[in-house]
């Protein structure tokens, strides 16, 4: 059941970031050129790699229920946040994310830029894409090492953000567009609330806490998180409308 | 580094700071009541559940 949920938040919450990098690597490449936008995506990938080449192991070395409660709460101040943005979506009181705005912005920003070329490269699509691929993929290397180390299988996590990462290049080079049908928006509700149920269960052990029948609570502290949060949104729907 | 700290503040804590120290108050409640022998499982979900209302009322306001 750990497993299973392990992977699937790592694949998520992946997926829910490399859409993101995505709609800016695409943008940069059809702007100011394809090598500039490439290259600054494997600049980004490389570093990436190293972060979490050396932070994993590193990890590994900490005493299991420090190691909890540290990324626990982590995981839980991350997690909550968002888990109140997406019921802010979904309640009507924020505007939901839209990856076909952010691209078409993206490309008038990228076309408007002065060109410099460094290196023989476009500095302004390599820099574009770097730190937008670099910024995206942060938040991917913190959820699978934090995943991954709390719960002993930085592996299995990694698994989960690489089936994301090549279902969604795959699909962005089938479609040669940002990925405006993915729905974003549901997909960061179930993150938020895998990252919050994952956040209680983990700085609740590492301050020495017990839950009834250890891992098996999983379910139910998932189960919790989902009934809050439907009756947030609920809630604030109501609300709203009441005021409207 | 001002910005790498600002990248990690807005990561990690975001907009609502007060939830941040809501959790990190809790957890430290938690930690209390588990030294004392209380095996305190559910202070977490009750904490999460009023830290949460409580950003969110703040931000619908």
């Amino acid at each position: 059941m750990t497993v299973g949920f392990l992977i699937a938040s790592a694949f998520l919450a992946s997926a829910v970031e490399f859409v993101e990098a995505l709609t800016i690597v695409l943008a940069a490449g059809l702007t100011r050129g394809w090598r500039s936008s490439l290259a600054g995506l494997g600049a980004a990938t490389v570093a990436l790699a190293a972060i979490v080449a050396a932070l994993g192991p590193a990890l590994t070395l900490v005493p299991i229920d420090a190691l909890r409660l540290v990324v626990g709460a982590l995981l839980l101040a991350f997690g909550l946040q968002w888990l109140r943005k997406a019921i802010l979506r979904a309640s009507g009181y924020k505007a939901l994310h839209d990856e076909g705005e952010i691209f078409a912005r993206e490309q008038a920003e990228a076309r408007a830029a002065a060109g410099e070329l460094r290196a023989g490269l476009d500095w302004y699509g390599f820099t574009l894409s770097f730190k937008g691929v670099l910024l995206e993929g942060l938040e991917v290397a913190f959820i699978v090492i934090t995943f991954g180390s709390a719960q002993g299988s930085i592996g299995l996590a990694a698994l989960g953000a690489g089936i994301a990462l090549v279902l969604v290049a795959a699909v962005g080079v089938y479609v040669r567009g940002p990925l405006t049908r993915v729905p974003e928006n549901t997909l960061k509700f179930a993150v938020g609330v895998m990252l919050t149920t994952f956040g209680i269960f983990w700085s609740a052990e590492g301050a020495g806490a017990h839950w009834p029948g250890d891992e098996a609570s999983l379910p139910a502290v998932l189960a919790f998180v989902v009934l809050l949060s439907a009756a947030a949104v609920a809630s604030l729907r109501r609300r709203r409308l009441a005021f409207a | 580094m001002r910005r790498l700290g600002r990248f990690w503040w807005d990561f990690v804590v975001g907009d609502d700071w007060r939830a941040a120290v809501g959790v990190a108050v809790a957890i430290g409640a938690t930690a209390g009541l588990a030294a004392a022998g209380v095996n305190s499982w559910w202070l977490l979900p009750l904490a999460v559940a009023a830290v949460l209302w409580l950003s969110l009322a703040r931000a619908s306001r």
